[in-house]
């Protein structure tokens, strides 16, 4: 059993330095500007990177089809986020729309 | 400026949708950890020092499936290799911070702590522009004066800077990243919002054992915060260029092992996006520019 609390700390310790990275390394330096630059597109690009396969491949299975619930309630809350800004509105329109679709029978 | 403890209770509200995703989440794991014959401190204990969800569950999944020690260090240093990314992408923002702050501000650094921080910088940033170039009646004086102080307070309080080549100093009083303000106060108060509910709610999955319906799909709000904070933030072409082939890119390396995919995915994205701000650049202006 100490084993595995040795494990846990020394995975800790591997977690916080790879988190602290970049903020402690950075300290005053000049940061370029393509490095600024390409750092603005992390949010957009990690962010869809997440929500991508739950929405188009929800079992493990890319599923484009009209049973894809998870994909057409992602759609509709990308909308609402569009046209709203709201996170709130956003979340809730989405889950209702999911519970909806898949008390739909046949899908 | 809004007050440390205005900016605090900013980030805390901002997190709080998303929390209603990640309890759930914490009590799941809970529950399997215990499944996997994990005892309750040492379940407990993975919440507060390696405090990484999908690290966490893909530990307790290979101590279940008897997975020797070795092997599952080196799978969760991986899986947490992400934060690197948000690492680089959150330090232009508190490099004015002494140590301690970046130290507890690193350890905070999970994806939805990054997720709506970044989210409220970026804001910040896109505000300033604005504030400075079409000139907005009542914030034009007090960018001017955020430049002065900010200009000082460079010389005056950070020693370290005057090492620097004067046209480091310049570019670095001129950079707003660097000017002051209590926005870390908001990252702090969503990165603690998320500590506070991810170790009760994972508690509250260790000892109440208790079954957690997933027929209601709770899982799924993450997802929609996630859509909640990207689509507004697709303002050019860049970014909506990253986020497609980022998007596209995790889709088609599902398969990739340890969430490998996800960090292979968001260097893509990211690399898109930068091409197609050059190529843009060059087709507007005659004889382009080299980044």
């Amino acid at each position: 059993m100490i084993a595995f609390w040795l494990s846990i700390v020394i995975i800790g310790i591997f977690t916080f330095i790879t988190r602290l990275s970049f903020i402690l390394l950075l300290g005053n330096k000049e940061i370029p500007p393509i490095v600024i630059r390409a750092l603005r597109l992390v949010p957009p690009a990690v962010l869809s990177a997440i929500i991508f396969p739950e929405l188009l491949s929800p079992g493990g299975q890319l599923d484009l089809s009209l049973g894809n619930a998870r994909l057409l309630a992602g759609l509709l809350a990308a909308l609402i986020a569009w046209r709203t800004r709201n996170i709130l509105l956003t979340i809730g329109a989405g889950m209702a729309a999911l519970l909806l679709l898949q008390m739909l029978p046949g899908l | 400026m809004a007050s440390p403890r205005a900016q605090f209770l900013a980030g805390v509200q901002a997190e709080l949708p998303l929390l209603v995703g990640v309890i759930p989440f914490g009590m799941i794991y809970g529950v399997l950890a215990r499944n996997a014959g994990l005892p309750a401190g040492l379940s407990q204990a993975m919440s507060a020092v390696i405090f990484a969800g999908s690290a966490q569950f893909v530990t307790i999944q290979l101590v279940a499936s008897g997975t020797p020690l070795l092997p599952i260090i080196i799978t969760a240093i991986i899986v947490n290799l992400r934060h690197a990314l948000y690492s680089a992408s959150v330090a232009p923002y508190i490099q004015h911070l002494p140590r301690g702050w970046k130290m507890l501000l690193a350890y905070l650094l999970t994806d939805e702590a990054y997720a709506v921080t970044i989210t409220r910088y970026l804001e910040e940033d896109h505000r300033r522009l604005t504030a400075t170039h079409p000139p907005c009646p009542n914030e034009v004086g007090d960018t001017a004066n955020h430049q002065v102080n900010s200009a000082d307070r460079q010389a005056s309080l950070q020693p370290s800077t005057l090492n620097l080549q004067p046209s480091n100093l310049h570019s670095q009083s001129s950079n707003p990243h660097s000017q002051p303000n209590n926005l870390h106060y908001f990252y702090l108060g969503a990165g603690l919002a998320l500590w506070a509910s991810w170790q009760l709610s994972t508690a509250a999955g260790i000892f109440l054992g208790a079954q957690i319906s997933t027929r209601w799909s709770l899982d799924f709000t993450l997802a929609l915060t996630f859509i909640a904070l990207v689509v507004p933030a697709l303002k050019d072409r860049a970014a909506i260029v990253a986020a497609l082939v980022g998007g596209v890119a995790a889709v088609l390396a599902v398969d990739l092992p340890l969430r490998l995919g996800l960090v292979f995915a968001a260097l893509v994205g990211i690399l898109a996006g930068l091409w197609s701000e050059t190529a843009g650049r060059k087709t507007t202006k005659a004889g382009g520019e080299k980044p």
